[in-house]
């Protein structure tokens, strides 16, 4: 299951800062799921 | 000699190298393939919904995420692996280790932390057996499929097409917390039915494998015995898929559409068995059957989810 059509790269114009920004939000964003899941998994877990 | 250099650099410091950019999201997203994640989500969500017994909707999002994280974690593995393989391919040339959009090591070490993250989070989460199927499967294409098989046999595919087999398995046993003959007859569905839907693909594409070296059928064997092998597995497939209604495991909803559906895959799959490439062939029929081996699996799988609500 390997097949997949060909990606067209984003234009490359953003500057570092800013990537990283976006990356450091995503990140956050994702640390703050995990934290919201584990809580419901040991809600569920308790039930 | 040396001491010119030495005199250059102390007089002249070099440039300090540019900043290297950092990888974007998006980048280390498109790592994790999330087109090929689609049919893995899909197909462990319907091991997991076809299981005869209920888990909590937590731990059920919760299992089939581990499942798509694991699947994201060994899809980065592989692009990791096969960076330069993928350079040479017109398919895979665009991404993001090709284009030089992310470092090597940066998609090893976010590679690992999926994969390891995945299987931990499934063990304390659900339970360890599905944990070690996971890992078993993460494993399993990462290191036995890329690493040894892939640029070893033209028989890669057949072994490697394990790894797509396991996301049912692993949700049926995070559901029901055990093994059972039914979710190792979804596992050889997969199994049966990746080699042709593969070789469909390695057929059109033939060109870019040759390119890079790596054995698959077509190029090794050459296009007859392809044509053959992808008939017998379709032959194969057929009265494999009927085998959960044999068994009792599901109903007539399901045997019903599982016969249709894989009639039509040996219908599309002899007329690709039986021919020929012609001088300027647009190989119409290996896309049809390619294209129809993704429909038939979705299509297989969700009238194995209706079957458990729809009762004849």
């Amino acid at each position: 299951m390997d097949e997949e059509k060909p990606e067209t790269p984003a234009p490359d114009t953003r500057s570092v800062e800013q990537i990283r920004k976006d990356r450091n939000r995503v990140l956050g964003l994702g640390l703050a799921a995990f934290v919201v899941l584990v809580f419901f998994i040991s809600i569920a877990k308790m039930g | 000699m040396y001491g010119h250099a030495t005199m250059t650099t102390s007089i002249t410091p070099p440039n300090p190298a540019p900043a290297r950019r950092p990888a974007e999201w998006r980048d280390l997203i498109a790592l994790t393939k999330p087109r090929v994640m689609s049919l893995v989500i899909f197909t462990g969500l319907c091991g997991l919904i076809a299981a005869p017994t209920r888990i909590h909707p937590v731990l059920a999002f919760t299992a089939i995420l581990c499942i798509a994280i694991g699947a994201g974690g060994a899809a980065a593995l592989n692009q990791w692996w096969e960076a330069d393989l993928d350079a040479g391919m017109k398919r895979t040339a665009k991404r993001p280790l090709p284009q030089g959009r992310l470092d090597r090591t940066t998609a090893r070490d976010f590679a690992l932390v999926l994969c390891s993250g995945s299987v931990f989070l499934m063990g304390f989460a659900i339970g360890w057996l599905p944990a070690a199927i996971l890992a078993v499967s993460i494993v399993y294409y990462s290191v036995i499929y890329t690493i040894w098989l892939k640029p070893r046999t033209p028989q890669n595919i057949v072994i490697g097409g394990g790894a797509g087999a396991f996301p049912p398995l692993i949700g049926w046993v995070a559901a029901t917390g055990e093994i059972t003959l039914m979710p190792v007859v979804l596992f050889a569905i997969i199994f049966m039915w990746t080699p042709p839907h593969f070789w469909a693909l390695a057929l059109f594409v033939k060109s870019d494998y040759a390119k890079v070296g790596i054995p698959m059928m077509p190029v090794v064997a050459g296009e007859k015995a392809t044509r053959r092998q992808i008939l017998i597995y379709s032959v194969l497939l057929l009265p494999l898929t009927m085998v959960p209604w044999w068994i009792g495991g599901t109903g007539l909803v399901y045997g019903a559409s599982a016969f249709v559906l894989s009639a039509l895959f040996l219908a599309l799959s002899v007329r690709v068995g039986l021919r020929t490439r012609g001088e300027e062939d647009t190989m119409k029929p290996e896309k049809q059957l390619f294209a129809y081996s993704v429909i038939y699996l979705f299509a297989l799988f969700a009238a194995l989810v209706l079957d458990r609500f729809i009762v004849i």
